[in-house]
């Protein structure tokens, strides 16, 4: 099937049920739209860590760009502008969710570039650097327009409520549909050929530079707006929800998906959601599961869970193929 | 200028501690070519285990006698170092031929075990430090004061320092260290056992975070299961500016940190103190990734 026409069903799909959403218990609701904003998380980070192959530990940081710009520019919007003129908080979200994209997608290139002569371990390090640099900066910024508080610093930030389930999966498609069609193209085989080998890419005239920099400035956008969605949502946002725990919770969920499959990471993006919410009696031994659960899989299976399956393969007999990580 | 020598005192003991932290690093990358991620943990277990000593052994050796100090320290040592050995063995040995980053990801969730176990095991709230070394002025004048515990600080890091050094330099086992770390080939085919050396490096390492751990126990008197993050971070930046592979650079880079840190602590940047080490550490890989004493590397293809 053409993957035009999977998004279009897909999204049909996403418009009927955000028609009964109301009914559903507000529990289990916000449940259901941590899933589509762990979703978006994940799959950006997976073209990242994934597909290009630029281990990073900083993705929370570019989540808090997103969620505080947006949330300025919507607190903004909605008591100065806008919203006294009669205009939807739909517009009002579209606007902030953009500008929180793309100032994270800021972020990223302004991360990306001096990063770009790192490579693992010492990339993860520095990411995780920007990552404290950036919430560190949220807990100093505090600032008032016309009597309005904005950021507040550690105290935290109000946010109005816009985002909607139709809005988180609405975006989560999108985020998948780009990135998969992305990486499918023939452009896109760069990021994979920068993962593969980066020598050999750059001998066969691969722009190793350009691709790592647009990986970051591309996964650092939607996460942005993963970002903006989390904010619009819970309506109080601190800086203590974008540590580095919080990148190291998105990475674990891209890794037990396996790195470079898309479909394992939603995979693990719906189950690591699920699973903290079903085990709540258990919750201080989340973290403890979480940590043996990299430990065991990065000894027996490091291509994670669900290794390069897609869903077409799910059902075919797999022939046996050499694993790479 | 009183103030600022005070700065300049804080900072060499804060420096002390960082140093202790950043030689497991730097050997455990010299001979392993990774970043210890758990090391940090390492630390905070040595913590711990100095804690739950002092008040064991409490009513038979009073707290604050020497006695007492030197058998905290010892066993902290002890545990940390048969704890960096089990790591090595069950989670980094498996690993040893595999991808980088597979390892990196590895000692994350190492990391992240000790952190949330200990969480389980001693409960999140900080716990008051016993007293193990007095908090009494040693030399007190108009312009400075150095309290005891700073300067047992200061000497106990130098000496253990002065340790490693004759132990890397002139023993049998450190020279097989540093061989291994200029060619793990090589030296195995020169009939040295490689997971013998690595377990050394480990276990050395291991000793001298928790001796760090315990004297950071004595000098900041609370001590909480995530307490290693951020003490672990910075050590690994030092380790990085001094020229990561390096044991003296380390040095030199942990005692650099420890006094920026503790003279922006006291202007009106204190609030951003933790980004602008992570500032450091990225302006020094960015301009000079070898680091101050670390000397370059060619990449082959």
């Amino acid at each position: 099937m053409r993957p035009q026409l999977i998004f279009a069903i897909v999204f049909a799909m996403l418009v009927g049920l955000s028609f009964v959403t109301g009914q559903i218990d507000p529990y289990y609701y916000t449940v259901i739209i941590f899933i589509g904003i762990n979703i978006t998380m994940a799959t950006s980070l997976n073209l990242i860590n994934g597909f290009t192959g630029q281990f990073s530990l900083g993705h929370a940081g570019f989540m808090g760009v997103g969620a505080y710009v947006s949330a300025i520019v919507s607190t903004y919007l909605t008591t100065h502008g806008m919203a006294a003129a009669g205009t939807s908080g739909d517009l009002v979200l579209f606007v902030a969710l953009i500008l929180g994209g793309l100032a994270a997608a800021l972020t990223g290139l302004a991360v990306g570039i001096p990063s770009l002569r790192l490579k693992g371990d010492y990339l993860a390090i520095v990411t995780l650097g920007f990552n404290e640099i950036i919430r560190v900066i949220i807990q100093n910024v505090d600032f008032k327009i016309a009597g309005t508080s904005y950021v507040g610093g550690a105290r935290g930030f109000a946010v109005p409520q816009l985002a909607s389930f139709l809005w988180v999966f609405g975006i989560a498609l999108v985020t998948i549909y780009f990135v998969e069609n992305l990486i499918n193209s023939t452009y896109g085989r760069g990021f994979l050929a920068v993962r593969d080998d980066e020598v050999a890419a750059e001998a066969m005239g691969v722009n190793t530079t350009g691709f790592k920099v647009r990986a970051f400035v591309i996964g650092a956008f939607f996460a942005g707006i993963g970002g903006g969605l989390f904010a619009h949502f819970i309506q109080y946002i601190t800086p203590d929800n974008f540590t580095f725990l919080k990148s190291i919770e998105i990475v674990v969920m891209v890794i037990l998906g396996g790195m470079g499959s898309t479909y394992g990471v939603i995979l693990a993006a719906i189950i690591l959601t699920i699973l903290p919410e079903a085990l709540r009696e258990f919750s201080e031994y989340r973290m403890i599961i979480y940590s043996l659960m990299l430990i065991v899989l990065m000894i027996s299976r490091p291509q994670g869970l669900f290794g390069a399956m897609t869903p077409g393969k799910l059902f075919r007999k797999s022939k046996s193929s050499p694993q790479k990580v | 200028m009183g103030e600022l020598l005070q700065q300049l005192v804080n900072g060499i003991s804060l420096g002390a501690i960082y140093a202790l932290i950043a030689l497991g690093y730097t050997m455990i990358y010299g001979v392993l070519r990774f970043i210890n991620f758990a090391h940090g943990d390492v630390f905070m277990v040595g913590a711990f285990a100095g804690y739950f000593v002092a008040n064991a052994i409490s009513h038979v050796l009073p707290i604050g006698s020497v006695g007492a100090t030197v058998v905290v320290f010892i066993s902290a040592m002890a545990i940390c170092a048969a704890l960096g050995a089990t790591i090595e063995y069950l989670a980094y040995r498996p690993l040893r031929t595999r991808p980088k980053l597979t390892v990196l990801i590895t000692a994350i969730g190492v990391s992240l075990f000790l952190e949330y176990l200990s969480q389980l095991l001693f409960g999140a709230t900080p716990r008051g430090f016993p007293e193990i070394i007095s908090n009494e002025p040693f030399i007190k004048t108009k312009l400075v004061t150095v309290n005891i515990v700073g300067a047992v600080v200061i000497i106990t890091s130098l000496v253990l320092m002065y340790a490693l050094r004759i132990v890397v330099m002139k023993t049998k086992i450190g020279t097989a260290m540093r061989a291994v770390s200029f060619s793990q080939q090589a030296a195995s085919l020169m009939g040295i056992n490689i997971s013998k050396v690595i377990t050394f490096t480990f276990m050395t390492g291991s000793a001298l975070a928790a001796a760090g751990g315990v004297l950071y126990g004595a000098s900041y008197p609370s001590i909480d299961p995530l307490m290693g993050i951020l003490p672990g971070l910075k050590a690994f930046v030092a380790a990085v500016l001094g020229g990561i592979g390096n044991i003296p650079g380390a040095a030199l880079g942990a005692f650099i940190i420890g006094i920026v840190e503790s003279f922006i602590g006291g202007t009106f940047l204190s609030t951003y103190r933790d980004a602008i080490v992570f500032a450091i550490l990225i302006g020094i890989l960015i301009f000079k990734p070898s680091g101050i004493l670390g000397r370059n590397e060619v990449e082959k293809v």
